[in-house]
């Protein structure tokens, strides 16, 4: 989230896409309906009527993934309507930016696409820069080739008629839609997106968020109170994890992974280290170097980061790591051994039937959870014969999470400390534990075997993270903020060795400093900023809800991320009656803002978006993979042949697999109908934890699948029968729930149906639960994260 | 008329369960072992462990459609018909508690017929153990309230929809909340708040929610209800002064 929870309660207009708050994250709606009870309204478009639509002021339906021509149609009415918040685009976005000749679209592809990879240079979608390299820039946005007017030509082609036969849904309602949040581009007014698995688990996931960040900019919507652009976590911990580099290609703190074609250090800062030469512009990632510095001396303390760098495994140029492609992998045979750690991938991941097949081309699987899982006793799972599979699995119980003192980051990033509660059951151990445990013997046996392969990395690793051999939380919390390693002075003040980094502003890249993650710096100090609980607060915050003593977030305790652009040029609030920040005297007063410098107009003042490199939001973005616009394509499995108007169907990028397990079906009579998965409150994830807790499980039991009345009729199936839903990639039953809340659609000139299923079920417990709901969906991904596509699949559904 | 009363706001109401399934973690009920019947809605209906249902009821379709949620509960009448009925057959069965309202049944109600016990009330609550015989319904946490503590269900729901609290403080929030709400929904009920301790706020005609929401018109008492409502509200700011 730029935002947080509470901050929610200030929007004037809630635009919940692609997510659903009431059922998913039901905390959410009691700052939402704060925010109604101020006036604020509630709009909802989803393919299915939620349980928040049932509470929205405005509701849509939008076929299962149409949302880049939901959201083009919307860029285009606010151009055409004039709707957008100018100053604030003029200021803080990229629309004034002049894009170099070599960029061009046509026919649905961008400039630059090589057919052979599958791939764009995206070299050719540079800006335009003059003598001194500053990017040349148009502020009357008249320009032909600056970003406004590319971007205004780009979705005029989204025609309000062209959007609705491709989403299904009516004109009327759109115009309607685009109205009532457009109404937030008004400067004093404020609006907030709210996303979540709904939007990113697509093929074209990442233009998805990319384009309702360009409406969010447009409106003046970003660093605001009451807006932003948020993702609603799909874990209690999810933002942490990934902040702690979870993914393959960052480390801590969102470093890129390092490549083999960078071996030294130097190279790596050189390919890594963005430059700026507009004095304007911070380019805070310029600092970059000194992160990595920091973060090599957390974990190899006596080496120079020079030579720890050597230490680090780093990535083949190009080769995609991610989660479908290490199954791909792993079907292939190319794995021995897989540590299945808190996770169930023989439930949780897309094509799910592959994953239980690649298992058993495994020697070993060890499996850390609280309860059996399918992926621990894959073996026996349905259509398994245990004798013919030689993968030997070892169970290691670990105790729950509310059993262990840590911290869990959410989603608003508020990195919250939580003191342990019972003691953990049957002497089952904490997560930390098992992994101390696990590498000590591992390091030992690498110190004793004098034949051992590159030993260095492993017996070097800084594993000062316990106390007695019971795995330290502080230890770790407070190397994850880092401390000076020898004496630094810095500007008046002179640190000691073993000094807590008080920031990361004063982190270096000479190897005085460590910190496990720079993001975090701050967190650990004197005392545990992310244990405390103290509400006070000035005037001015009480204003928004912001309690800077409760707990702590990142970066540098700051709430509400880019709120430099909720000022205007002077430092005077745009939305006096909920301001962020304000420039008083000489220095803000607030939130902790985007860094000291004053005002952008002061002479010493500097552009807001210190993130990017020149310093301006990214209406215009080209570092996806996939395009610097967003462009409509549809799933890989569609209900439609052709695009309505361009010539490419799908994402000409997306990630995409060969061989026998990976079915597809367009516009197949077999599979007619749309699919989409989802969640219950009830359950989490695959279930692994809810499917157990008879409460939780009384209340939603089985498997089911929801379809309309029109759909029911036309299978001859009534509400409360046992069906069969079906991919080219599997099969499984599930409970009927025919109702009003799903609704044919008209998309291009045919009728089009959808059902939906929950993704928490498995055949190991309840024996009459079902089974995973991605026995069905497809492993394809988006081509900048990998993230699968389980939000628009094609099925059939009849009658069991 | 003092203790204690519920203030249930619909309109806030999102289905999330907490508060049925926080019912049963404070009285640690078994769960049942249920089907999907076609419904969300489960256990399907209310049971001797199963004191407090979220129903969901679907109605119209289209631009007029409604996903209708009702967290169902014994409303605590303040002048309860199921005791009234219960102390001519087994003397002290069914109690009420002189400070809190809340009516409590007991291990003797086992001696009642079910029948009648269940027939008296206008709202459908109570149920029977099959094999003990006793009857149950919810008390309203009466062990908390009594402790200080917020009922189970109240505690844990998230959206403000369930409040609680001394009965003129909920009823003042109640009204103005009903105010407020009759602006947007004309058909807005403030469901029989004379005769219980646990005040429903509907946005729609209370028999689109579940058939027993509101008590029949007969036993409902007279419709000028919020003449009267003032009157007690008027009464409370003059005693406060
Ligand atoms: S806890 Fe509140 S919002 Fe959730 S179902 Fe119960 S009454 Fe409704
Ligand atoms: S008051 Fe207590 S017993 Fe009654 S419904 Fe709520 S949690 Fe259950």
């Amino acid at each position: 989230m730029t935002n947080h929870w509470i901050d929610l309660k200030n929007s004037d207009c809630i635009f919940v896409i692609g997510s659903n708050p009431a059922e998913n994250h039901p905390i959410s709606f009691k700052w939402i309906m704060r925010a109604k009870d101020a006036g604020g309204k509630l709009i909802c478009v989803d393919p299915r009527f939620t349980k928040t639509a049932g509470k929205a002021d405005f509701y849509a339906p939008i076929r299962s993934g149409s949302d880049i021509a939901f959201f083009g149609g919307f860029i285009s009415y606010i151009l055409a309507n004039d709707l957008m918040f100018k100053d604030y685009v003029v200021n803080y976005t990229n629309a004034s930016f002049i894009v170099g000749d070599a960029y061009d679209f046509k026919d649905g592809m961008f400039s630059g696409y090589n057919a052979e990879k599958k791939a764009y240079d995206k070299s050719k979608w540079a800006f335009a820069k003059d003598e001194a390299g500053i990017v040349k820039k148009d502020p009357s946005l008249q320009n032909p080739r600056c970003v406004y007017q590319l971007m205004k030509k780009h979705y005029e082609r989204y025609t309000l008629k062209a959007v609705s036969d491709i989403t299904g849904c009516a004109q009327d309602k759109l115009e309607q839609c685009y109205k009532l949040y457009g109404a937030t581009g008004a400067p004093e007014k404020t609006g907030t997106m709210l996303y979540a698995m709904g939007q990113t688990q697509h093929t074209v996931g990442v233009q998805n968020i990319r384009a309702m960040s360009i409406i969010q900019l447009l409106l003046g919507n970003i660093g605001v109170a009451g807006g932003g652009i948020n993702a609603l976590r799909g874990e209690a911990n999810v933002q942490g994890s990934t902040d702690q580099g979870l993914l393959f290609h960052i480390l801590p703190g969102y470093v890129p992974t390092p490549a083999a074609s960078m071996q030294e250090l130097k190279t790596y800062n050189e390919k890594n280290t963005p430059v700026s030469k507009d004095p304007k512009s911070i380019n805070w990632w310029g600092n970059r170097p000194k992160y990595l510095a920091s973060y090599l001396k957390a974990i190899y303390p006596k080496q120079k980061p020079e030579d720890a760098y050597k230490w680090l495994p780093k990535v083949e140029d190009g080769k995609d790591y991610s989660w479908l492609t290490l199954f791909d992998e792993m079907y292939k045979g190319a794995f021995k051994g897989f540590f299945a750690w808190g996770q169930n991938p023989a439930a949780s991941t897309a094509n799910c039937g592959k994953v239980r097949e690649a298992m058993t081309k495994l020697d070993w699987m060890v499996t850390v959870n609280i309860f059996d899982t399918e992926t621990a006793s894959f073996w026996k799972g349905p259509g398994m014969d245990p004798k013919k599979i030689k993968t030997e699995v070892f169970f290691l119980p670990c105790c729950v999470s509310i059993e262990k003192e840590g911290s869990i980051s959410n989603s608003g990033r508020w990195m919250q400390w939580r003191y342990p509660g019972p003691a953990p059951l049957g002497g089952t151990k904490p997560d930390g534990d098992l992994i101390y445990e696990l590498f000590e013997k591992i390091k030992g046996l690498y110190a004793k075997d004098k034949k051992a392969v590159f030993p260095d990395p492993i017996v070097n690793l800084n594993w000062d993270i316990a106390t007695n051999h019971v795995f330290d939380p502080h230890k770790v919390a407070k190397l994850i903020n880092g401390y000076f390693l020898s004496e630094k002075t810095i500007g008046d003040k002179t640190y000691k060795a073993g000094d807590p980094v008080p920031s990361f502003a004063l982190l270096q890249d000479d190897g005085s400093t460590c910190s496990g993650n720079w993001i975090y710096a701050g967190s650990y100090t004197d005392k545990n900023m992310a244990a405390r609980r103290d509400k006070t607060q000035t005037p001015m915050q009480e204003k928004i809800g912001l309690y800077p003593g409760w707990t702590w977030c990142w970066p540098v305790n700051r709430r509400i991320i880019y709120n430099r652009a909720s000022v205007d040029p002077q430092g005077k609030p745009y939305q006096p009656t909920k301001p962020v920040i304000e420039w008083q005297d000489g220095k803000w007063v607030g939130d902790v803002p985007d860094g000291p410098w004053p005002p952008m107009a002061d002479e010493k003042g500097k552009y807001a978006f210190i993130m990017t490199t020149e310093g301006f939001a990214q209406l215009y973005g080209p570092g996806r993979n996939d395009g610097p616009f967003p462009e409509h394509y549809e799933p890989m499995e569609c209900p439609i042949p052709e695009h309505p108007f361009s010539k490419v169907l799908n994402n000409p990028t997306a990630l995409k697999f060969t061989g026998n397990r990976e079915g597809h079906a367009s516009c197949d009579p077999r599979f007619p109908f749309i699919c989409s998965t989802y969640r219950v409150t009830e359950h989490w994830q695959t279930g692994v934890m809810t499917r157990w807790t008879p409460w939780l499980l009384e209340a939603e039991p089985q498997m089911f699948v929801e379809m309309s009345p029109e759909l029911a009729a036309l299978r001859g199936i009534k509400g409360g029968d046992k069906c069969t839903v079906e991919s080219a990639r599997g099969s499984l039953w599930a409970i009927a729930i025919v109702t009003e809340r799903m609704r044919p659609m008209q998309v291009m000139g045919q009728t089009v149906h959808m059902v939906g299923i929950p993704w928490h079920f498995g055949w190991v417990y309840p024996k009459d639960g079902g089974d995973s709901a991605n026995l069905l969906t497809a492993s394809v991904g988006d081509p900048n994260t990998g993230i699968p596509e389980t939000k628009a699949f094609m099925v059939n559904v009849k009658k069991a | 008329m003092s203790g204690k009363t519920f203030f249930v706001d619909l309109s806030r109401c999102t289905a999330c369960r907490g508060c049925q399934i926080a019912c049963k973690q404070w009285k640690q009920l078994p769960a049942e072992q249920t089907k999907n019947t076609g419904s969300h809605q489960n256990p399907p209906d209310m049971s001797f462990v199963t004191l407090k249902v979220v129903r969901m009821k679907e109605v119209g379709s289209r631009d007029d459609f409604k996903w209708l949620f009702l967290p169902d509960q014994c409303r605590h009448c303040v002048e309860p018909p199921c005791k009234d009925a219960a102390d001519s057959i087994v003397k002290d069965a069914i109690t009420q508690d002189k400070a809190t309202g809340a009516v409590v049944f007991t291990e003797k109600t086992k001696g009642l017929p079910f029948d009648v016990v269940r027939g008296a009330c206008p709202y459908d609550i109570p149920r029977q153990d099959p094999a003990t015989k006793v009857m149950s319904k919810c008390d309203m946490c009466n062990d908390r309230v009594t402790a200080g503590m917020l009922p189970a269900c109240v505690k844990t729901c998230p959206t403000g929809a369930m409040n609680f609290g001394e009965r003129d403080e909920m009823l003042a929030m109640a009204k103005k909340r009903f105010e407020a709400l009759k602006q947007t929904n004309p058909k807005a009920v403030l469901v029989d708040w004379e005769q219980v301790r646990v005040v429903f706020l509907t946005e729609h005609e209370p028999r689109l929610y579940h058939a027993t929401l509101m008590a029949d018109a007969d036993s409902a008492g007279p419709v000028t209800r919020f003449a009267a409502l003032d009157a007690v509200l008027g009464l409370r700011n003059q005693a406060r002064g």
